[in-house]
């Protein structure tokens, strides 16, 4: 249904090649393993296959949801997708031609400009794959310009960026050192315990993975700089609108997972890797950049640029093995933006800090207090009076997600549920949230 | 295009204090100061400087960059190695159906079996079309798939404990194999192609050392040739007791026509948004799957997917993984629309296709031999390289030519890759285009070969109708700007 030539077009075809058949063409494939069976299900029509995953999506049909953890339920403006599924977006290549290519080039300029705005860094790259390879990256850029090779992941860091973490630096010569935070965030007094000349960077999460603000930003990053490493902050966008941002308080590097701008949850990707730094470390800075310049008449023009840094020039010294990123998503976030703007970003944040402060008192009322003292934006651990997982369970038999119970990255934290509750809810969504909640514990 | 000779302003350039592009609802809960609950010293002091537009606005400055584009859906696109083919109108239906879009990551699996049973499937189907035994679907990019299988064949051969530090990469290769091959650990030899763009055998046997963990081989390669040495070279590969990558950028001449697996490849990478007909997004969202003999299936990245008495889980519990490349299970959305695409197509459709590419890339190079004198005999697989080299008039080059056809509506071939070809362009028609486009095509290069010769300074200074004109890409590096700032 793809393929426009007819019978008698193919037969063409084969006369100016001069073969008298197609297996004349592929007379190199070993004879004996050419056209295997494949054990692989039949053709389907358009129609059969609109019907076949519509019914495979109403498998997991969900009535509401409570769970974040670095994915999180944000309300999608129609205009975001009309737009970035428009062909010429979606079906284009990475701009290589920038006469032909200045639609992608320029949303990608005003994308990092978008990211420097938010994180309030000086440069942005294009984008990476998600919010952990971007974290990822940056803790390899950190070793690169210390020179030294620790890195200090606080235990307050989503466990599973950590683990992308580890496997990217598995073979790199740098290592990561867990810093333990019991009370929930960093205390600089652990933090100073495990500086030493070796450590090129902090890693810190804030909103953390308990969805608490860290507390000491600015000590932990006086006390890393003090010591000659990076300071590398990830971030959760949404919260940008209200907290403070890394380069307010002297972050080096700044990461985020993007998804929170305008993707859908999608079972974890495509999503969408923020990365940004300061001026300096430019030139050490993974993924694709796009620059500013003129043309052959002095019009403004975007392209690909600073490439000398990456794999198709340096190959193996190159930067990083990056090429292909998130163009299209990066370009979701930039429509997002643009749409919800300065005021209504702001709107945004304070609508989400409302609604989780009043379901963290309407969750305590019921039960359910919170774990711990410190400030939060739109995510928080609360105390169950039975193991969470067990919550979660009755609950995810009405089709409603509870949160994540801690246990399954913290053992001794059986209790302990993460709930999170963003825009998209209401005062009656919570206050039923609530009474469920009230019901499985009992 | 629609002709727009005009530059589009950046959207902060429209923004004006106050308006709005989107309304949120009124708060329906109980206030609480946010003074209260957050110390001063954690709130941001100004707000992001966003701009600040209408939605009228915005639909119009991002249709407008959009006319700014070509794309598939707009013009030919016959982009050598990356597989410029028709994207199906239905899955961007799919992919936004709610119940898709809406689903968490870290559902239970209880909550999720609609979309573990797609992913069982894309993996298994993979698999067979392959001919490997397993597949893990988190790399996000072909890219991040190589780095993926040169960890899981390091990880191979360390538990068995054998140190080997090297990676044998052909000269014609990839920029992203070697870059993947020193993210992990290891050292990249090169090994030289012959003057017909094989790999030169006897200087990639010299090199075969005990020390060799993979050799990393783009099939069919660079230059569209299948290597008809290949059952023979992956034997001398395995005696050496290493093992043979294959880079899956070309896989779409391959599919349905012969299998990686029974080749002897022991590891490859498929781009899915290549071969199986994802968008490529202007640079993403792909996704890499990797897929992997027996032997190293215990390495690959967790979680996986499993099918357990008719119910299907993700399984993290497996010691010799390399862990983690992706921060939930890789991008979903892409092999979604694989999934479809190959439910689209059946064994038989899928096969059909990579004749069809084929024939288009022999019709195409049958077409191009009288222009390009240096053209080497013989059949191609699905993409044609050509040598500039002699072909055009005086100090006319390869990128001119590129630039010149955008003037006719086509985007350019690939140019300069591979390295080993001079002023090479690299020509993949795919099997969707007609053969009134590849004739129309062949007769554009035609009149730009004389007009190279009649007036070459025509060509020199292409393009002249698109909305900028070549670009100062000396100046953008030397004077790095990367965002905008008011006032410059």
């Amino acid at each position: 249904m793809f393929i426009p030539h007819t019978d008698e077009q193919k037969k063409d075809m084969l006369a100016t090649i001069g073969v008298a058949r197609f297996d004349d063409l592929i007379g190199a494939l070993p004879a004996n393993l050419v056209r295997p069976r494949l054990n692989l299900p039949g053709s389907m029509s358009e129609m059969e296959l609109v019907r076949h995953m519509e019914e495979l999506a109403s498998r997991d049909h969900l009535a509401q949801s409570y769970l974040g953890a670095g994915a999180y339920e944000h309300f999608v403006p129609t205009a975001v997708w009309a737009l970035a599924l428009r062909g010429e977006f979606a079906t284009a290549y990475t701009p290589y031609q920038a006469e032909a290519s200045q639609g992608t080039l320029q949303s990608i300029f005003e994308f990092q400009s978008l990211v420097c705005e938010l994180f309030k860094m000086d440069v942005a790259n294009a984008s990476m794959y998600d919010g952990a390879s971007a974290a990822a990256e940056a803790c390899l850029v950190a070793a690169k310009h210390t020179g030294r090779n620790e890195i200090l992941v606080p235990e307050t860091v989503h466990p599973q960026t950590l683990r992308v973490i580890q496997t990217y630096l598995a073979h790199s010569g740098a290592r990561v050192t867990s810093v333990p935070c019991p009370n929930g965030v960093l205390e600089p007094a652990f933090l100073q315990k495990s500086l030493g000349p070796d450590t090129a960077a902090l890693l810190i999460q804030t909103p953390n993975f308990f969805g608490c603000l860290e507390t000491h930003v600015k000590e932990l990053s006086d006390l890393i700089h003090g010591a000659g490493g990076l300071l590398i902050a990830a971030t959760y966008p949404v919260a940008l609108g209200l907290v403070a941002p890394p380069g307010e308080y002297g972050a080096d590097i700044a990461v985020a997972e993007g998804q929170s701008l305008g993707l859908p949850l999608a079972y974890g990707g495509p999503y969408l890797g923020l990365f940004a730094c300061k001026e300096g470390l430019l030139r050490k800075m993974p993924g694709r950049v796009v620059g500013q310049t003129l043309d052959a008449d002095g019009k403004r023009a975007f392209v690909l640029t600073l490439q000398a840094r990456e794999q198709h020039i340096r190959r193996e010294k190159a930067t990083s093995n990056i090429c292909t990123n998130q163009a299209l998503c990066a370009l979701a976030a930039t429509i997002y933006l643009s749409l919800v703007g300065k005021n209504g970003f702001k709107e945004l944040a304070a609508l989400n800090f409302q609604k989780a402060h009043y379901a963290a008192g309407a969750l305590a009322q019921r039960g359910f207090p919170l774990v711990f003292p410190h400030p939060f934006f739109n995510e928080f651990v609360v105390r169950c009076p039975v193991s969470a997982e067990r919550i979660v369970k009755r609950l995810s038999e009405k089709r409603v997600l509870a949160g994540l119970p801690l246990a399954a990255h913290f053992p001794k934290r059986a209790e302990e549920l993460l709930v999170c509750v963003t825009e998209i809810k209401t005062k009656a969504d919570i206050d039923q949230f609530g009474d469920l909640l009230a019901e499985a514990a009992r | 295009m629609n002709g727009e000779k005009v530059v589009e302003p950046l959207s902060f350039e429209k923004s004006a204090p106050g308006r709005k592009g989107l309304p949120w609802p009124v708060c329906d809960v109980p206030f609480v100061p946010v003074e209260k609950q957050i110390p001063a010293n954690l709130l941001r002091k100004e707000p992001a400087k966003l701009p600040e537009l209408s939605e009228p606005q915005v639909v119009r400055h991002f249709t407008r960059l959009s006319h700014l584009n070509f794309s598939i859906d707009t013009n030919f696109y016959p982009l050598g190695s990356c597989t410029m083919k028709h994207n199906p109108k239905v899955n961007d239906r799919i992919v936004q159906i709610p119940d898709f879009a809406g689903l968490h990551p870290l559902r239970p699996h209880e909550l999720s079996q609609g979309i573990l049973e797609i992913l069982y499937e894309v993996e298994r189907w993979l698999s067979e079309i392959c001919g490997m035994d397993a597949f893990t679907l988190q790399p996000s990019a072909g890219a991040q798939g190589e780095l993926t299988g040169i960890l899981v064949a390091r990880a191979y051969h360390e538990h068995r404990g054998e140190k080997r530090p090297v990676v044998l990469i052909p000269d014609s290769a990839h920029g992203t194999n070697p870059a993947s091959v020193a993210l992990a650990g290891l050292t990249a030899v090169t090994v030289k192609s012959t003057a017909d763009g094989q790999v030169d055998l006897d200087d990639l046997l010299k090199k075969l050392t005990k020390d060799v963990a993979l050799v990393m081989m783009t099939i069919p390669s660079t230059l569209g040739l299948f290597e008809p040495r290949i059952q023979d070279i992956a034997k001398k590969i395995h005696d050496a007791g290493a093992l043979l990558y294959m880079d899956g950028a070309n896989l779409n001449a391959l599919v349905g026509l012969v299998r990686p697996g029974d080749l002897g490849v022991d590891v490859l990478h498929v781009n899915l948004h290549k071969t199986f007909a994802t968008p490529h997004g202007g640079g993403g969202p792909g996704a890499g799957p990797v897929g992997v003999k027996k032997a190293l299936e215990p390495f690959l990245p967790v979680p996986r997917v499993a099918l357990e008495n008719g119910v299907y889980r993700r399984k993290f519990d497996r010691a010799t993984t390399i862990g983690r490349v992706h921060g939930f299970q890789g991008n979903v959305g892409v092999l979604i629309r694989a999934y479809a695409y190959m439910r689209l197509q059946g064994a038989e459709g899928l096969r059909e296709i990579s004749e069809n590419a084929i024939l288009a890339a022999n019709y195409l190079k049958a077409k191009l031999t009288p222009l390009f004198p240096k053209m080497p005999a013989g059949a191609c697989m699905h993409e044609v390289v050509v040598s500039g080299e002699g072909a055009f008039g005086p100090g006319v080059r390869t990128l001119d030519v590129a630039k010149r056809l955008l003037d006719y509506g086509y985007y350019a071939p690939t140019i300069y890759f591979p390295l080993i070809v001079p002023e090479s362009l690299m020509i993949e028609p795919t099997e969707n285009e007609t053969k009134e486009t590849l004739d129309a095509f062949v007769e554009t290069l035609r009149t730009i070969v004389s007009e190279s010769k009649a007036t070459p300074d025509l060509v020199k200074t292409a393009p002249h109708s698109t909305p900028v004109r070549r670009l100062d890409e000396v100046k953008a590096a030397r004077e790095p700007r990367l965002r905008y700032r008011p006032q410059l």
